[in-house]
């Protein structure tokens, strides 16, 4: 909502300076959002006089001016066809910022002739579209004076947020009556006079609307002109039009412009000849159409508040008129309309046409109901004001709604609820000077005024009261103290997203947060992109469909940081992907990439590229800080599709129950997300492992043993299809008791190894308990780990 | 004898101060300890020497064994030190080369400030509560008093899924109030809690982006009054932003779900293109609050006449920016490792309230 400082005070008489009123403004609620004085930028330009014109030597269109600001006289080229001597102009000199051109005026040669300034155009100045000739001033304009002084264009123009409650302040009376409450001034009474009508309407209006929907349009109060003068509006209303950057169109339209932000009341013009028959409010039939006042045929869905004439559709009541009954500059006789439409009616037909007007704004929030025929007298005689013409007699359809209400108020809760300690007469005041009628005794019965819709409960009041006494004034106190436990802030899944994170980060992974939505055939390729999980209206078609994995996006992120030249790319993010779109369909999962070098070449050597074995790493490290049972877990090799099928696993405790998956990513994903690999990645699903069973904060005694533990070391023979998980768990399951390690330090498939087979070298570790270990209790356990490992993979000690 | 026990002793010592090496020295060693060695020769010949002979020549020769021994020793001592310096310096490296460093990740600023919000919200008794991005109608809107033709729907920028059999659409939900109704319908009061998340709307610009994290916090009991809002508010800032004080200003505002409801800006100064909170000219908004509407009690089933409360919601990545300095915040969810590095955190760089939310 915009507004001139000079409006607003056609409503109320203060003396308060522009920064007094700005703050009180935001103090109220009405948030200031910006002001601008279009006096600001024009500050330098000089009203002038110009002497003589003269044509240029070199070019046709260009005239070499002498000018005078009063004191000096200069030369200035001018290309302007009405550039002439004896005018009055608009002068800027070098040095002076011209806004319309964004630069800043020198001296110049034009052509080979010294130039030291500039006559603007209204454009040049901001001032307008207008850019057919310099400005002429008239002849009576002081030479020498400041231009924004002559023009009067020092007039601060206001813009404030208005929040979806307050209707009452989408007019600029309303908010010089809620800052006169705030007791910045005193506001003026509007006039309540009624324009007599000399003659009867041959047009009425009817409301035609079915029983259960009286309340799309309860009120249309209407009155023919005739002989009205259609012609553009005075300057002071284009001026005002045009400072809040509404379009002055003619006087008839600027005039229900002018109403519509002057009082936040919507108006219509019809031009009665264009008419056939009487106007009636009605729903629409479905497939009715008209063309709108904006240019666009609307076809009618059936059920919409239109206005009609016995024959056609005009206009969708409180959303837009239609072109074909609108008035031009021709029209001589009108018909005025002042009606009532339903909020949520009104709402809907916007929505559903996707139309945003003004009207449309105001009724949606509610306009106030009593006001209609002061609203609609005001209009009528400004249009008598501005265009002349005979007014008829008022002729109306329908009756005000019932809008009265009250509310019940005890003065405490604006400490209770509010904490601001006030005596109950200072709410009462408060509440008076709004426009509230506060009725008997505490608890107080509060008539809430025709304007304010939005005030409802108790709770309103409060607000009220506290608005205009001062949100300041609300104390500072803090919460009483409670018996929080610590460590109970975070629920357990919260701690583990929290390890998870902290651990990535220490081997060397950077945590990215990437969109919860990508394209859909990148959810495709990681076993998503479900209907259900599309979303029908993306910000763009590369974020359609919502994740069933992050691995696409830190993949595509890997790619472009490898663009601008990383060698080596970690990356780990921790957060939900979609399985469906119920409650339980959003998951919890730490997944991670590494792209490109494992190890840099360096002069220590070692260098290589990324593996599955970092994955599994990585994997393992997150499963580690997330409390899973790592030991217990087993590696199969069969993983998600997106893999490299001999390259890929999953860990799972148990058969059944997948703790992470790790892998190469498979080659065709890569393609299709255009990134070079190779590419490793894994996926931990924290909702997965099971919750820990703690029963305090005890770790349990530490029971080691005395004696030094002894290492042997095997090398088995195996087949290349035994897998080392398999070998490594017979070994270590060989003696319970006394093996607490198994480890494979060796693979070795060269000489000497058979075809199909591989050397793998394991070490052993045991642990004495009793007593040291004699030779034979060695050679007994490795004779159990030779069998463990035989029965388990056909594996024999190697020669 | 004597003498030829001097001479013997003068000549062994000569060539044990002359041995060079460790070898030179096992020689010598041998040569005169040794069972054919020098001095040897001479102890066998006590056994032939009278008692007279044996007690003065006895002692002669032992002291003759045992200085020769310690020479060996002591040179011993020096040629083992002088090969250790020879190793030691045929040993040495160019320390400047470069090594591998340690491989240092980082933590998200998004995570880190959402848990510094944590910590300073554990002080004053609240808990953090979570909520589905995907949420239901109800829980997203109506729950929270905007009804399907409140104009604020349209202030929203929902996002939407495809209708489901019945038409119905789930919404990516547009801020994290409905973890307020998921809490209320859970939990009896009393209540605090705070909930950040992800959020999402239709925008994008330097300072929108389509997804952003708020957090929400929500006390419901039976007095907590608009007061202990801007008590608790005061706290948060001043503790997020490790500031001494915060000047607050509250506006009248409105948000369906809370009642009187209020804008908060906080007091700061804009110098060399950086926000310093605290004090200043200037005033920043921060976030949205106020005491929760009736209809918003009644829809969880919590009866208005007994219970009340505040609650707010902040925009997590917005407080980021203010403290770090961070002024586009689609950076936040491009993945460049180089805004990472630079803007990301050390993993143990854990905020506490004993050893400070940033270092």
């Amino acid at each position: 909502m915009k507004f001139t400082l000079s409006w607003l005070k056609d409503h109320l008489t203060t003396d308060a300076s522009l920064d007094d009123i700005l703050k009180k403004l935001n103090a109220i609620g009405l948030e200031v959002e910006g002001v601008e004085n279009p006096a600001d930028a024009l500050a330098p330009f000089k009203v002038a006089h110009i002497l003589s014109a003269e044509p240029h030597p070199d070019a046709d269109k260009l005239r070499v001016c002498k000018v005078t600001d009063g004191t000096n006289e200069m030369q200035i080229v001018c290309g302007a066809p009405n550039a002439r001597a004896g005018i009055k102009v608009v002068l800027g000199q070098p040095g002076d910022y011209v806004p319309g051109l964004d630069f800043t005026l020198g001296k110049a040669k034009i052509r080979g002739v010294e130039s030291s300034g500039m006559m603007c155009s209204y454009r040049e100045l901001e001032l307008g579209d207008d850019h057919d000739g310099i400005i002429e001033l008239p002849e009576d304009a002081p030479v020498g004076t400041s231009f924004v002084e002559y023009a009067k264009l020092d007039e601060p123009m206001i813009e404030i947020a208005i929040t979806p409650n307050r209707q009452d302040c989408l007019g600029v009376y309303g908010i010089a009556r809620d800052l006169a409450a705030a007791g910045l001034g005193t506001l003026k009474p509007l006039s309540d006079a009624a324009v007599a009508g000399t003659f009867e309407s041959d047009v009425k209006v009817a409301i035609n609307l079915p029983a259960d929907q009286a309340h799309a349009c309860p009120l249309f109060v209407g009155r023919k002109f005739t002989g009205v003068k259609n012609g553009p509006s005075p300057k002071w209303l284009q001026e005002r039009l045009k400072a809040i950057g509404l379009r002055p169109i003619s006087a008839l339209v600027d005039i229900t412009n002018y109403i519509s932000y002057d009082l936040g009341r919507p108006l219509h013009v019809y031009d009665a000849n264009k008419l056939s028959g009487n106007l009636q409010a009605r729903l629409a039939n479905a497939g009715e159409s008209f063309l709108a006042l904006d240019g666009k045929t609307y076809t009618c869905k059936g059920g919409e508040t239109v206005i009609a004439d016995d024959t056609n559709v005009l206009g969708f009541g409180g959303v837009i008129g239609g072109e074909d009954s609108g008035c031009t500059e021709e029209t001589t006789d009108v018909v005025l309309e002042c009606a009532l439409f339903d909020p949520i009616a009104t709402t809907m037909t916007g929505r559903a046409h996707g139309i945003n007007t003004d009207a449309r704004y105001r009724f949606e929030r509610g306009v106030d109901s009593q006001f209609v025929h002061q609203g609609f007298e005001i209009a009528s005689q400004m249009i008598l004001d501005l265009c002349g013409g005979e007014p008829s007699e008022r002729f109306e359809a329908g009756a005000t709604p019932d809008w009265k209400h009250t509310v019940p108020f005890r003065s405490e809760r604006v400490k209770t609820l509010g904490g601001v300690d006030l005596r109950a007469e200072t709410s009462v005041a408060i509440l008076e000077k709004l426009g509230f009628e506060v009725v008997g005794s505490d608890p107080y019965t509060v008539h809430v005024p025709s304007w304010r819709v939005d005030v409802v409960g108790e709770a309103d009041i409060v607000e009220e009261v506290l608005r205009i006494h001062g949100y300041d004034n609300i104390p500072s106190v803090q919460l009483p103290a409670t018996d929080h436990k610590a460590g109970t802030t975070l629920s357990a899944r919260q701690k583990t997203s929290r390890a998870v994170k902290r651990r990535l980060a220490s081997v060397g992974m950077h945590e990215a947060v990437t969109w919860s939505f990508m394209k859909r055939e990148n959810a495709v390729l990681f076993g998503g992109g479900d209907e259900s999980l599309v979303v029908d209206n993306p910000i763009s078609s590369e974020l359609d469909c919502m994740r069933p994995s992050v691995l696409p996006n830190l993949i595509e992120a890997a790619g472009r940081n490898a663009d601008r030249g990383a060698a080596s790319v970690a990356l780990f993010e921790v957060g939900g992907v979609y399985k469906d779109d119920s409650e339980n369909g959003q998951h919890l999962i730490a997944t991670g990439i590494r792209a490109g070098d494992a190890s840099p070449r360096h002069w220590e050597g070692g260098a290589r590229k990324v593996n599955v074995f970092d994955a599994k790493r990585d994997a393992l490290a997150a499963l580690e800080a997330a409390l899973a049972p790592v030991a217990n877990l087993q590696a199969f090799d069969e993983a998600p599709d997106y893999y490299h099928p001999g390259r890929s696993g999953t860990l799972r405790l148990g058969p059944k129950n997948i703790l992470a998956s790790f892998g190469e990513l498979h080659p065709r994903v890569l393609k299709a997300l255009d990134v070079d690999g190779p590419v490793v990645g894994f996926e931990v699903y924290l909702d997965a492992i099971p919750a820990q069973r703690k029963s305090g904060a005890a770790k349990g005694a530490m029971n080691v043993s005395k004696f030094q533990s002894v290492e042997r070391d095997f090398a088995f023979l195996v087949s290349k299809d035994a897998k080392a998980g398999d070998l490594i768990r017979a070994v270590k399951g060989a003696d319970k008791q006394f093996i607490t390690d198994v480890t494979i330090f060796d693979l070795y498939d060269g000489k000497g190894v058979p075809e199909g087979h591989t050397s793998v070298a394991v070490t052993v570790t045991l642990e004495p308990k009793g007593e040291t270990f004699a030779d034979k209790d060695i050679e007994a356990i490795a004779a159990k780990v030779v069998a463990a490992a035989e029965k388990a993979v056909g594996a024999t000690l190697r020669g | 004898m004597q003498e030829q026990i001097s001479a013997l002793k003068e000549d062994i010592t000569a060539r044990i101060d002359a041995a060079s090496d460790l070898a030179a020295l096992e020689d010598i060693r041998v040569a005169a300890l040794g069972k054919k060695g020098s001095v040897s020769e001479l102890m066998k010949g006590l056994g032939r020497m009278s008692p007279e002979e044996r007690k003065e020549m006895g002692p002669a020769l032992n002291s003759l064994k045992n200085d020769v021994a310690d020479a060996i020793t002591a040179r011993k001592d020096v040629l083992e030190e002088a090969a250790l310096d020879a190793r030691l310096k045929s040993e040495k490296v160019d320390i400047t080369l470069p090594v591998l460093d340690h491989a240092a990740g980082s933590v998200h600023p998004i995570s880190q400030v959402m848990d510094e919000i944590a910590e300073i919200f554990a002080s004053l008794g609240f808990d953090v509560a979570e909520g589905p991005d995907i949420e239901s109608d109800f829980h997203n809107f109506t729950a929270l008093n905007i009804p399907p033709e409140h104009p604020a729907r349209q202030d929203h920028d929902t996002f939407y899924l495809k209708p489901d059999a019945n038409g119905d659409r789930k919404v990516l939900r547009t801020h994290t109030s409905p973890v307020q109704i998921r809490t209320m319908l859970s939990k009896e009061p009393p209540i605090r809690i705070i909930a950040p998340g992800r959020t999402y709307r239709s925008d994008s610009d330097a300072t929108h982006t389509p997804m952003f994290h708020q957090v929400e916090g929500l006390v419901i009991d039976r007095d907590t009054h608009l007061g202990h809002l801007k008590g608790t508010l005061e706290a948060f800032l001043k503790a997020f932003f490790e500031v001494d004080a915060v000047t607050l200003r509250l506006r009248p505002s409105y948000f369906p779900f809370t009642e009187p409801s209020m804008e908060v800006d906080v007091q700061c100064s804009f110098e060399g293109g950086t926000v310093k909170i605290g004090d200043g000219n200037d005033w920043l908004e921060i976030l949205g609050s106020g005491m929760v509407n009736p209809k918003v009690l009644e829809a969880c089933n919590l009866d208005p006449n007994v219970y009340q409360g505040f609650a707010f919601g902040c925009g997590i990545d917005r407080l980021a920016m203010l403290k770090y300095g961070m002024n586009d915040l689609r950076a936040f969810f491009d993945a460049d490792l180089r805004w990472l590095k630079h803007y990301g955190f050390r993993a143990l760089d854990l905020p506490t309230i004993a050893g400070g939310l940033s270092r």
